[in-house]
């Protein structure tokens, strides 16, 4: 009796296919200990040799072993290789390289209707702010809180708008201070209307029609005061990259709200994931974005003074980025769904 | 562990799940439970606020002669952690933070897709909504007023998000439901030594010494030979011993002078388990004690 027991099958099957059972433990190790870096050429041809053999092994010892630790020692073994195998193996500057030169763009692209609709509810929401506060300018305490304005409401003279418009206020904390500000208030603020974008998108919506209201009031303060064609250069210098990102985000936003009221066939929950990574991508490049906007508006606005300059640099700024979204690329032919998950 | 199979409705409950590869192996996982997830989220808020309290310390002493450069570095700083920190650790091989590597969970694709980066930041982006908001909300109630009430049913609005995970089977956060992800255990156990080897030769002797009859170690099913190796890993002397009573009780052994608690429940664990191997080889898998296979 004593002889049968220390013979178990399972035991001697344990003690023949331990040894690849921890080659595949080290490497799994070795592999998830950097994610930066690609699997090397030994790893690429033995993972799934070693994979394979621990998913055999699994399926031999829950049907004939009761060692509930080698059990759940496996199943965790193969659950950690198979997320490795079927997971991202591509090394990070590769994939910030796809993500520039194909997933982003095309993101973009293929959301054109979103990024229109966006962009038409954002310059909507400025046209009624500039109409409403050059008609009556007591309709601009109502977009704007007086923190914000700085002084430049529409009870403003217009020598103390026009030395806002112009040159830098040490006050700001230096520019670099002041564009590293700008940036992550951008950015933070875009990151919110994409993610209230799942509510059917009408938070988004709301929040592209605010932000429009208080630049159009904005603008009118300085209108009325016919510096129209000034405000126009201070703002087109960043803005152009600025707004564009916001009309982004807002478009990340519609898409998901979009596919959560329309989701045709799908449910409603698979409608929304199969959006989900094309927002996402669309919403990364604006952080990008946001990031050059920054610099512009906190390092280019304050110390160039001239308008055509600044007219000359926010009007390229417009042309590359649409340049770079919407000229046609090579990846779209293969349909987006493949340019973006395989 | 558990049979492989059709998943009965109570491990569904408990959170298991299945995984089937391509290869067509069912993996199963393990949902994370909700109090691994607060207390990884808590240890990650921690680690965030200790950085930027440091960083505070740090820059304080650089902004004397350089105030400009502490200023761009803390916004920056600042802006990173609470819109990247998860992103970038999630994006990495293990798909966890520092928080969630602590308590041994991972992010992974609901489903067989895969964990993609667009998804990772998705439902990170969605923190914004599920986290950041209610508590900025909750912190303007006190202004008191008619905005101090405007906040609170604000946060009351923003606090379904923040407890969404608790109201749906799945345990997802309003991030993992947009992104298609969820939070499952990812345990690393170690190889534990099997109990039946005896790498010893006295052991071998002192096995030896155990002879059962075939309707002593019928006593058992598989519930109990599990219930047993767990005993046996812990070695508590007091469970050891007591659990050694209780069988040698229910099997009718005796008690011999000199014979040791954990020897014999080795003894018997080795012998249980050829049994129920033996018996699983033929099909039959005896779930436990009451199963008369």
């Amino acid at each position: 009796m004593t002889r049968r027991t220390l013979t178990l099958k399972s035991k001697r099957f344990r003690e023949e296919r331990q040894e690849v059972w921890k080659e595949m433990e080290a490497m799994l190790k070795r592999i998830e200990s950097s994610s930066s870096r690609g699997l090397t050429d030994e790893e690429i041809i033995k993972l799934p040799r070693l994979y394979r053999s621990t998913l055999s092994s699994l399926s031999v010892a829950r049907a004939t072993s009761l060692d509930q630790s080698v059990v759940s020692y496996l199943e965790s073994l193969s659950t950690r290789a198979y997320y490795i195998i079927y997971g991202n193996q591509d090394r990070l500057r590769d994939r910030i390289y796809n993500f520039f030169a194909r997933d982003w763009p095309l993101a973009v692209q293929g959301a054109w209707k979103d990024v229109a609709a966006s962009s038409f509810i954002f310059a909507l929401g400025m046209l009624i702010g500039f109409v409403l506060v050059s008609n009556n300018p007591d309709w601009f305490y109502s977009f704007m809180n007086e923190d914000m304005a700085d002084g430049r409401t529409p009870a403003a003279s217009e020598t103390y708008l026009r030395s806002t418009i112009y040159g830098y206020d040490k006050d700001d904390g230096g520019l670099g201070a002041f564009t590293a500000f700008l940036f992550s208030n951008n950015s933070g603020v875009s990151i919110l209307a994409f993610a209230l974008g799942f509510a059917f998108a009408l938070p988004t919506v709301a929040l592209l029609l605010y932000n429009g209201l208080s630049i159009g009031a904005f603008i009118a303060v300085f209108t009325g005061k016919d510096l129209g064609f000034e405000i126009g250069g201070w703002l087109s210098i960043h803005g152009t990259t600025e707004l564009f990102a916001i009309a982004l985000a807002g478009a990340g936003g519609i898409l998901i709200g979009r596919a959560v009221a329309f989701p045709g066939e799908m449910t409603r929950i698979e409608s929304m994931r199969s959006k989900a990574e094309q927002a996402a991508i669309i919403l990364g490049g604006v952080v990008v974005m946001m990031f050059a906007a920054g610099l512009l508006e906190g390092f280019g606005r304050q110390l160039i003074n001239n308008d055509w300059l600044r007219y000359g640099i926010g009007g390229s700024m417009l042309t590359f980025w649409l340049l770079y979204f919407f000229l046609p690329r090579k990846g779209l032919g293969k349909g987006l769904g493949k340019g973006l998950d395989t | 562990m558990s049979a492989v199979g059709q998943l009965s409705p109570e491990q569904i409950k408990m959170g298991r799940r299945h995984l089937v590869t391509p290869e067509g192996i069912d993996l199963q996982i393990e949902l994370a439970d909700v109090g691994a997830r607060i207390g990884a989220f808590a240890i990650d808020l921690l680690i965030i606020i200790l950085v930027i309290t440091v960083a505070i310390f740090a820059l304080s002493s650089m902004s004397l002669y350089n105030p400009e450069l502490a200023d761009t570095i803390f916004y920056l700083l600042f802006f990173l952690l609470r819109s990247f920190y998860f992103t970038l650790f999630e994006m990495g091989r293990r798909a966890a933070t520092p928080g969630k590597r602590a308590l041994k969970i991972r992010v992974a694709a609901r489903g067989s897709a895969r964990l993609s980066a667009p998804s990772v930041f998705a439902r990170n982006a969605l923190r914004e909504i599920g986290f950041f908001l209610p508590i900025g909300m909750l912190s303007g109630i006190g202004e008191g007023g008619v905005d101090g009430w405007l906040y609170l049913l604000a946060s009351i609005w923003a606090g379904i998000f923040l407890l969404f995970p608790l109201f749906n089977k799945d345990r997802l956060r309003v991030g993992d439901l947009v992104a298609g992800t969820w939070v499952v255990r990812a345990p690393r156990p170690m190889l534990a030594a099997d109990l039946v080897t005896t790498d010893r030769p006295e052991n071998e002797a002192i096995f030896a010494k155990f002879t059962f009859t075939p309707e002593q170690i019928d006593t058992y099913g598989i519930k109990e030979l599990h219930v047993l190796e767990d005993v046996l890993r812990a070695k508590d002397p007091d469970v050891l011993k007591d659990v050694a009573n209780r069988i040698r009780t229910k099997i009718g052994w005796v008690w011999e002078e000199g014979e040791n608690d954990a020897s014999f429940l080795r003894a018997y664990y080795a012998a249980l388990r050829g049994r129920l191997e033996s018996k699983m080889l033929m099909g039959v898998r005896r779930k436990d004690k009451f199963d008369t296979r």
